[in-house]
C-alpha cells in the first residue's frame, strides 16, 4: 500500500470502523440527533446523556457509513465519556483544525484524544472525505442544541 | 471491423495524464464524458472566428455564427432518425428536457388524478420533475417495480397501466444498473392504453444507436455532456404534433414573434421553447461531438463497450466479497458493485489512488438504493476509449481494498 493511503487508513482507524465502540442506542438519552451526509448516505443516530453539571456521562451512536465516519464516531464516543460539554467543543475546534490543515491548538487537551484526532487528520490530504471525519462532531453539536437533525451539505 | 480503441484514445487529450503516479484510468463516463480534439477544437474555432449572438443580427458574424448553430439542429434529426428537424428543442441537459415537458406539456393537459408512470429505478431527474406537478396539480406518481436482477418486465408496466394513464417516462438506460429498458415494448403497450411515452435517453445515448421513429416515443431526451459533447447542451425531442400544442416554457426574447405591452405571440417550435441567448459555442461543440461518433459508429461503439462489460464482469465476479448490482440480461457499459468489507466511499478513495476514477455513491438514484436496500455503490462505467487495460486497473486496484480492508 501506497504511504498516503496508510496515513489515512491507519490500524486505529480500520480497528474503530470495523468495531465500533458504544454502538449502541441509549434509553435514557436526554440529547440525540440523526446526523446525515446526503452525498454519500451516510447516516447514524447520537445518544447522549449530560447530567446537571455538563458532564457527558454515557455516549453511543449507532448507523451506517464509511471507515472513516464510523471510525470517527467510534472513537468520539470513547474519548468523550466524563468530559463536559465545553471540553467536547474544544476538542471538536482542534478536530476541525487538524483535519482541514490549520494550526490546531492543543494546550489544555486530554493528550489521549488529541493523538486519536491527529490519527484521523489524515484526511487532511482527502478534502471530499473531511466531511466523514466531522460527521458525528457535527451530529454531536447538533444533539447538545437539541436539533435533532444535522446535515452536512 | 476492428474497434481501433488505441486510436481513439489519442483523440482525447486528457487521457495520456497521470493521476496520482499512476495512468488515468477514467471509469465514469456515465457520470460525463471525456471531450475529444475535435470537439475542443471546435469550439476553439468558433470563438476564434465566427463567434457572434445568433437569429439576431445583420451583420456578417451573426450569420455566419447563427447558419453554424442551425446546422446542429438536423444533424441531431438524423443521429436519433426523428422525422423533421423542428423536433429538436435545444436545452441545457436532460433535467431541464424533462421539467420543460412537465410544466408546459404536463400543465397544460393533465389534470387531478391523472397518472404518470415511472420505474423504481429512475434517476432523480426523471422524479423530481413529475413530484413538483404533483404538487402543483394533483397528479399521480406511480412507480413500477423492477427485479431483483434490476431488470424492468413489460407485463409489469402493463399491469401499472390504466386508463388515468397519461404519461410513461422511464430511463432507456439504467444509470446505476445499466439496464437496457424494452422501451419500444413500453411504448407500444403506453400507446395501447391512451398514453405517451417519454424516454430518458441520458445513459442510451452515447452507448446505444437511438431510433426514435422505431421507439415511437413521443419525447426523447438527452445531455450533450455524456455525449462528449460540452456541458451546458441538452435535447427535447418532441413529436411535431405534440410539441405544436404546447406553451412556451421561459418567456424572453428569441421565442416571440411579437410583443406589445398587451400582448404577445410565440414563435413556432422549436423556437418557442428556447428563450435567451443560448450556450451557442456549446451546440456547436455538441455537433462535433455527434459526427465525431457517427463516424465512428453508435453500433460500433455498442459493440465495443459491450466486450468489455463482460471482460469487466469476467474479472471482477471471482473477486471474493464482492457483489455486482445489476445483472440483468441486457445491459450497458455500467458495473455497479460493493464490498463486504469496505463502504464504496472507501473502495472510491482507494481506487483514485491507483489513478482509477470511479463514482461512489448513491448516483442520484436514492429511492432506487433504498428499494436495493444500499446506501450506496461503486460504480465503473465505460466510454467509446475505455480500453481492458482500464478494466485491469480497476481489478488490480480492488484487490488493494481487500489488502487493506481485509
Amino acid at each position: 500500500m501506497s504511504d498516503d493511503l496508510r496515513d489515512l487508513y491507519q490500524d486505529l482507524i480500520l480497528d474503530h470502523g470495523k468495531h465500533p465502540r458504544n454502538f449502541r442506542a441509549l434509553p435514557n438519552a436526554n440529547h440525540e440527533a440523526l446526523g446525515h451526509n446526503p452525498l454519500c448516505g451516510d447516516k447514524l443516530n447520537l445518544y447522549v446523556s449530560v447530567d446537571d453539571k455538563g458532564v457527558i456521562q454515557d455516549i453511543g451512536f449507532q448507523g451506517s457509513g464509511c471507515a472513516i465516519s464510523v471510525a470517527s464516531a467510534s472513537m468520539m464516543t470513547e474519548m468523550l465519556k466524563g468530559k463536559t460539554t465545553k471540553e467536547a467543543a474544544q476538542l471538536f475546534d482542534y478536530l476541525h483544525a487538524s483535519c482541514t490543515g490549520k494550526p490546531a491548538d492543543e494546550a489544555g487537551l486530554d493528550e489521549d484524544a488529541t493523538d486519536r484526532i491527529k490519527a484521523l487528520s489524515g484526511v487532511r490530504d482527502y478534502p471530499i472525505r473531511v466531511k466523514c471525519a466531522t460527521l458525528a462532531w457535527h451530529t454531536l453539536q447538533a444533539a447538545l442544541k437539541d436539533e435533532k437533525k444535522v446535515t452536512t451539505e | 471491423m476492428i474497434f481501433d480503441v488505441e486510436r481513439y484514445r489519442k483523440d482525447f487529450p486528457i487521457l495520456a495524464q497521470r493521476i496520482h503516479g499512476h495512468p488515468l484510468a477514467y471509469l465514469d463516463s456515465a457520470a460525463s464524458a471525456q471531450k475529444p480534439r475535435a470537439v475542443i477544437d471546435a469550439m476553439t474555432h468558433f470563438m476564434e472566428n465566427d463567434y457572434s449572438n445568433i437569429h439576431r443580427g445583420v451583420h456578417e458574424l451573426s450569420q455566419r455564427a447563427t447558419a453554424m448553430y442551425e446546422a446542429v439542429r438536423p444533424r441531431i434529426q438524423r443521429f436519433i432518425n426523428a422525422d423533421y428537424e423542428d423536433e429538436i428543442v435545444f436545452t441545457r441537459g436532460a433535467t431541464e428536457s424533462i421539467n420543460l415537458v412537465a410544466q408546459t406539456w404536463g400543465r397544460k393537459f393533465l389534470k387531478a388524478g391523472d397518472e404518470v408512470l415511472i420505474t423504481a429505478l429512475e434517476h432523480h431527474a426523471n422524479i423530481v420533475p413529475w413530484q413538483i406537478l404533483r404538487d402543483q396539480i394533483g397528479i399521480v406518481l406511480r412507480v413500477v417495480p423492477i427485479t431483483p436482477e434490476g431488470e424492468v418486465r413489460v407485463e409489469d408496466v402493463n399491469a401499472a397501466l390504466s386508463s388515468q394513464t397519461k404519461l410513461v417516462s422511464v430511463a432507456h438506460v439504467s444509470n446505476v444498473l445499466g439496464t437496457i429498458l424494452p422501451v419500444k415494448e413500453i411504448a407500444a403497450l403506453a400507446h395501447k392504453a391512451g398514453a405517451l411515452v417519454l424516454i430518458d435517453g441520458a445513459q442510451s445515448i452515447s452507448h446505444l444507436p437511438v431510433d426514435v421513429r422505431d421507439m415511437d416515443a413521443d419525447f426523447f431526451v438527452f445531455s450533450g455532456h455524456k455525449l462528449y459533447g460540452p456541458t451546458s447542451t441538452g435535447v427535447l425531442y418532441g413529436k411535431r404534433g405534440i410539441l405544436k400544442t404546447m406553451p412556451p416554457y421561459q418567456g424572453g426574447g428569441d421565442m416571440i414573434a411579437s410583443v406589445t405591452f398587451a400582448e404577445t405571440t410565440f414563435k413556432e417550435p422549436p423556437h418557442r421553447f428556447e428563450a435567451g441567448t443560448p450556450p451557442i459555442t456549446e451546440v456547436i461543440g455538441l455537433g462535433a461531438a455527434i459526427d465525431y461518433v457517427s463516424a465512428i459508429g453508435m453500433q460500433n461503439i455498442a459493440t465495443h463497450e459491450n466486450e468489455l462489460l463482460s471482460y469487466a464482469t469476467d474479472r471482477l465476479l471471482p473477486i471474493k466479497g464482492l457483489h455486482i448490482v445489476g445483472t440483468a440480461a441486457k445491459k450497458s457499459g455500467i458495473v455497479s458493485f460493493i464490498m463486504d468489507q469496505a463502504h464504496p466511499h472507501d473502495i472510491g478513495t482507494i481506487l483514485d489512488r491507483s489513478g482509477v476514477a470511479i463514482r461512489a455513491g448513491h448516483h442520484c438514484a436514492q429511492p432506487l438504493m433504498e428499494h436495493l436496500g444500499l446506501v450506496a455503490t461503486a460504480r465503473a462505467s465505460f466510454g467509446l476509449y475505455t480500453n481492458r487495460k482500464d478494466i485491469d486497473a480497476l481489478v488490480e486496484a480492488v484487490n488493494k481494498v481487500q489488502e487493506i480492508f481485509g
